[in-house]
């Protein structure tokens, strides 16, 4: 299973499956921050959008996602503020050139991320740029592959995030594998990077040997980024966390810590948020598991598909139903 | 579980770097790594360098990948 | 004033981006109240008979931000997009007419800046500019100038080139590398901090055309490759003549700068706007030949290969990646929109 959206995505781009003899099946796990995130969120960030005083920032990715009743882009479309941006810093000199409105920036992603946002919030601090907020949902990755290494889908090793990693380094994935003897490789993006995955992983199940190891030693070290971890820690403290499909998880999320309230956009910023409507025949929450391919969802490919998305899955760049639409993947 | 590509610094300004890929340049901080020169490759993700790329592992990195490469 | 029981669908950014959603809301929308035998072929031209001449007559509609980017402007962009939409369709650009929407407060330098490009376009391209309209609107309801052009073509010749006319066998031909309008454009937009190089490559490829049917009989089927990039046209062709396709990830020429552009953003480039790009399919006997008297143009010099009709099929484009897998090339969906995770 891989579980990083970036590996969902290369490895239907580069075709790797029809390179692989039928007795390997690879199986797309919760990589996709976004799909993962519940609908609540964008329902809240809906709500955001329409107060006449707030500017959106967002990654590109959110825009599309559907909520309850509506969607960041719809809402732009509509005429309210949403600005897509490539760097919490690009969010920054908005709050800088608009200091009238309050500019959020919508906080989806994991642990390659998650630094990126920790830093805005500290250089929003020091320099009183009081205007900026973050609407936090981050998560982090290491209680995902523990609830899916004791769930119901036999998985036979883990194609490790490549990027995650260069944050979080080695010690979950040790962890991972002394625990429930799944083997844990962490992979680069090229083509041939996740194959030389692959091939290990197969070697360590043939062998019976469930081991760590890192294929992505250019960009991947032993302990990780520390700093990186250390500006995290510096702003934000973990909690219990609901990720779609896989349920809560204890201390899966991340929120701001009271020293930095001020920018916390869910603190600071009152809306009337519209009850939570999950869609109906949305498989998304399984198929994040592995427990269903997307073409097994009646939804997929009819009225789901990346136009006219149901759920997130389809519709986040980096989402499993979106690869295997985009793809052509049906068996 | 993002978007992150390996650029090289081609120029340093206290905490922001200038990188670039191919010609195409851009500003990226620096907050997140210490050490960095000119001339070195990183990783940047969001507008970030995140990581430094380890010369030696990507050249044996290489190495290995293209010994594949001739075999398949 | 909203009906009674008007619905709350709106339109969004995506219907005008060239891929599946535009394709919906033609089908949806403008097809079933408009159509007829000429317009339902949805070609890049009309083309049809007025007493003894057949003629090509098309339409385009220019609102690109910014206006000025690097390799040209909104000016030469409106010129150089309608010619090339009459010469795709094996006609003679001849007769263009341009619609100006200015709005207020636009620097009249900047007017007549683009003004000037298009006028040298035209030049380079051997049309004339015979008639045109100009409206300004208030602040706010525009964004700097909107032009729309619409030209007439005469056909030399008794040859049908059409979309739907691809065959078997056929090799697909492109003049140049790809991506660079797209990337030229975006990479100039405010907000995503980004330096390049990237021009882009809009030119009138009139005369390239028309070195292409002179070297050859056997072209079956020209297209530029415009909004939703290549592999949009080749879906196109492939549902308008009931081909399959296959093209060679290896061979599509990108150059560095725009592969860096398009990673960055994490864009693809078989997806990005062209605005000098053709995509020919002509008989496979006949490739080879066509190609060589194509780099001996000013717009052909990295003309090749990249592919060739496979069989009569449901129109699926099947790309060979580099690492000698098949993945399915589908038609854009919405517009590509720089991503981060």
């Amino acid at each position: 299973m891989e579980v990083c959206g970036t590996h969902t995505m290369a490895i239907a781009r580069y075709g790797i499956r029809g390179l692989l003899p039928d007795t390997i099946h690879l199986l797309s796990g919760p990589g996709c921050p976004v799909c993962v995130t519940p609908h609540h969120l964008i329902d809240h960030a809906v709500a955001l959008a329409r107060r006449n005083d707030v500017i959106i920032a967002t990654f590109g990715d959110m825009i599309k996602v559907p909520g309850s009743t509506s969607s960041l882009e719809a809402e732009r479309a509509r005429g309210h503020a949403v600005q897509v941006v490539s760097s919490t810093l690009d969010a920054l000199k908005i709050a800088d050139t608009t200091p009238d409105k309050k500019i959020v920036f919508i906080g989806v992603g994991f642990e390659t991320t998650i630094p990126t946002v920790a830093v805005s919030l500290v250089e929003a601090r020091t320099h009183h740029v009081n205007n900026y907020y973050v609407l936090c949902a981050h998560k982090v990755i290491p209680p995902a592959l523990d609830a899916l290494s004791q769930g119901d889908v036999a998985i036979d090793g883990y194609i490790c995030p490549g990027h995650v990693s260069t944050i979080i380094g080695y010690e979950c994935y040790e962890s991972i594998v002394k625990q429930y003897g799944i083997g844990c490789v962490i992979s680069g993006f090229e083509p041939l990077d996740i194959l030389q995955t692959i091939q290990s992983l197969v070697s360590q199940k043939k062998n019976n040997k469930p081991a760590f190891e890192n294929q992505y030693t250019r960009a991947v070290k032993p302990e990780g980024n520390p700093q990186a971890r250390s500006v995290i820690h510096t702003v934000f403290e973990p909690e219990d966390s609901e990720w779609r499909g896989l349920g809560i998880l204890p201390m899966s999320g991340l929120k701001i810590r009271p020293e930095f309230q001020s920018w916390d956009a869910a603190a600071q910023i009152p809306v009337d948020i519209e009850p939570t409507v999950e869609p109906a025949g949305c498989l998304c929450g399984d198929v994040l598991q592995g427990k269903v391919k997307p073409f097994e969802c009646s939804l997929f490919g009819r009225a789901c598909n990346p136009d006219h998305p149901v759920g997130a899955c389809m519709v986040s760049s980096e989402g499993t139903c979106a690869a295997y639409y985009r793809y052509n993947i049906r068996s | 579980m993002c978007l992150a590509i390996p650029m090289k610094i081609i120029k340093i300004n206290e905490d922001r770097a200038i990188v670039e890929i191919g010609g195409n340049q851009r500003e990226v901080g620096l907050q997140l790594i210490g050490d960095v020169r000119v001339n070195d490759y990183v990783i940047v993700h969001a507008g970030f360098a995140i990581q430094k790329l380890d010369e030696k592992e990507a050249n044996e990195t290489l190495a290995l990948l293209r010994e594949i490469e001739n075999l398949s | 004033m909203k009906t009674k029981n008007q619905s709350k669908e709106i339109i969004k950014l995506a219907h005008g981006g060239g891929g599946r959603l535009s394709q919906q809301l033609i089908e949806q929308v403008f097809l079933p109240v408009f159509g007829n035998e000429m317009l339902n072929r949805m070609d890049d031209s009309a083309v049809f008979n007025v007493l003894h001449s057949r003629l090509a007559f098309t339409t385009d509609s220019f609102v690109v931000h910014p206006i000025f980017f690097p390799g040209g402007d909104i000016g030469k962009l409106a010129i150089c997009g309608t010619v090339n939409d009459l010469a795709v369709a094996g006609a003679r650009p001849m007769y263009i007419s341009v619609g100006f929407i200015i709005e207020e407060g636009c620097f009249l330098d900047d007017l007549k800046r683009i003004v000037a490009s298009a006028k040298e376009a035209a030049d380079e391209a051997g049309v004339m500019i015979v008639t045109g309209d100009t409206k300004v609107v208030e602040k706010g309801h525009g964004d700097q100038v909107f032009i729309n052009t619409s030209g007439i073509g005469v056909f030399e010749h008794e040859r049908i080139v059409s979309g739907s006319n691809a065959k078997e066998g056929d090799c697909i031909v492109v003049n140049g590398p790809l991506g660079r309008h797209g990337m030229a454009v975006i990479t100039t937009r405010e907000g995503l901090g980004f330096q390049t190089r990237i021009d882009s490559d809009v030119a009138p490829l009139n005369h390239l055309i028309d070195v292409m049917f002179s070297s050859t009989d056997q072209i079956h089927a020209v297209r530029d490759a415009t909004r939703g990039g290549l592999a949009t046209v080749l879906n196109e062709i492939a549902g308008q003549s009931g081909v399959s396709i296959e093209i060679d990830e290896a061979k599509i020429p990108v150059t560095d700068d725009v592969k860096g552009a398009c990673e960055i953003l994490g864009f693809d480039p078989l997806y990005v706007a062209n605005e000098g790009i053709v995509v020919a399919c002509v008989g496979a006997d006949a490739a080879d030949n066509m190609v060589q008297s194509m780099k001996k143009e000013k717009y052909g010099a990295r003309s090749s290969v990249i592919g060739r009709i496979t069989g009569s099929s449901d129109g699926e484009v099947l790309l060979r990646t580099e690492i000698g897998s098949h993945r399915i090339l589908d038609q854009l969906s919405g517009e590509q929109l720089p991503r981060i995770c």
